[in-house]
């Protein structure tokens, strides 16, 4: 998330028009689960990340569809191919954790501040409109989620 | 954005005032990184919500990075706009540019452990070739026809600019975001070529490229810079 006053008129302008047209929903699910030192945490992305090998994100029929990061995966490992160029990634060519923070994760769980970290991580590409469109995606991530026994995913839009 | 998870209301969510692009606020900086993440997943102990976290602190290094909007640019670059003018010429100040550039990916390269290009399976040189192909009276093959052209002309793109970004982020004193996109666009040759491309793409038969020109070859913030520069 950014701060909105901090961008300029036309970038707000913009953001505010989608911000109009975001999907709303009757009810908020709410869950609860361990405490946070028992948790097995999964990172989950929108940044367009992949391992170089994968495919890239591109438009049309496949842009809901998630890649796939295992937990061994270094910086040098992946690369970002979101569709869009209007936001910074300088960031990430010198620190993946400041987008994807599989480095921290990794230390929260070493110190036992989280239970352990999930054996995969994944990322979308969030340029599909509107974001409901993600849905059968979604489910089907959170299925492989239970499977490697995750009950903690953090969401990170970029 | 706080204002959009105000209306979706997830059941947890932790706003950051951080630039677009940058989640965890700031490169090499794990402890400020760490607070960032810990802060979120303290959201999984909440009692009840929907909640919507602030997170307290901008991101350390944060002010010369938020004017994407400056006007002036406060770099002086060494190397002065180029003014190339035509396809061919264009073409040779690119690959002289890359060249020039080359030792400093290569450096980027050896402490990363491996670049961010990578998407086209071109080398720089061939990426920025078949960009300057578009300038002239047709459009080059596709080097993968498999894809549709504009996919491909994004994929080149992607990985010219992760070249130049890897290179310049190995420069002695580093450049904020804004200043790092200012320099591209602006102070570069790869930069002048992305601008014509633009205009040659927008009148191509071909949809796809159309639409990759008129969605995401260029930044808005450089669009609205480079049309009020005339």
């Amino acid at each position: 998330m950014a701060r909105l006053e901090d961008l300029p008129v036309w970038e707000r302008e913009h953001l505010l028009h989608l911000r109009d047209e975001a999907p709303r929903f009757a009810t908020t699910p709410w869950t609860e689960g361990p405490a946070l030192g028992a948790r097995r945490v999964a990172l989950i992305s929108t940044a367009g990340l992949h391992r170089r090998d994968d495919r890239p994100f591109t438009g049309g029929a496949g842009a809901t569809e998630y890649r796939v990061i295992p937990a061994d995966a270094t910086a040098a490992d992946l690369v970002m191919s979101h569709v869009s160029v209007n936001f910074d990634r300088s960031g990430f060519r010198r620190d993946l954790n400041v987008v994807f923070p599989l480095d921290r994760i990794k230390e929260l769980a070493a110190e036992g501040a989280i239970g352990s970290v999930a054996d995969f991580h994944y990322s979308f590409m969030g340029a599909p409109w509107p974001s409901t469109r993600f849905e059968p995606k979604a489910r089907e991530l959170a299925a492989l989620l239970a499977r490697d026994r995750v009950d903690a995913a953090v969401l990170i839009p970029v | 954005m706080r204002e959009h998870t105000e209306v979706i209301r997830p059941p947890r969510a932790l706003w950051v005032p951080f630039m677009l692009g940058r989640p965890f606020g700031v490169p090499d900086d794990a402890g400020f990184q760490r607070r960032v993440l810990l802060a979120a997943l303290q959201l999984l102990d909440a009692p009840s919500g929907p909640i919507l976290r602030e997170f307290p602190d901008d991101a350390p290094d944060s002010a010369g990075d938020e004017e994407r909007d400056g006007e002036a640019c406060p770099v002086n670059f060494s190397r002065p706009r180029p003014i190339a003018e035509g396809q061919h010429a264009l073409g040779q100040a690119l690959a002289e540019e890359i060249a020039q550039l080359r030792p400093w990916h290569d450096l980027a390269m050896r402490r990363r452990g491996g670049g961010t290009s990578g998407l086209s399976g071109l080398a720089p040189e061939q990426a920025g070739a078949f960009l300057v192909a578009f300038l002239g009276n047709s459009a080059p093959a596709n080097y993968r026809p498999e894809q549709a052209l504009g996919v491909s002309l994004k994929h080149a793109c992607d990985d010219l600019r992760a070249f130049y970004e890897d290179a310049a982020g190995a420069q002695p004193g580093r450049l904020s975001a804004a200043e790092l996109e200012h320099w591209y666009y602006f102070g570069t040759v790869a930069g002048e070529v992305l601008r014509k491309l633009r205009r040659v793409c927008l009148n191509s038969g071909d949809r796809s490229v159309r639409l990759f020109a008129e969605l995401t070859l260029l930044p808005r913030a450089v669009m609205h810079k480079a049309s009020s520069q005339g």
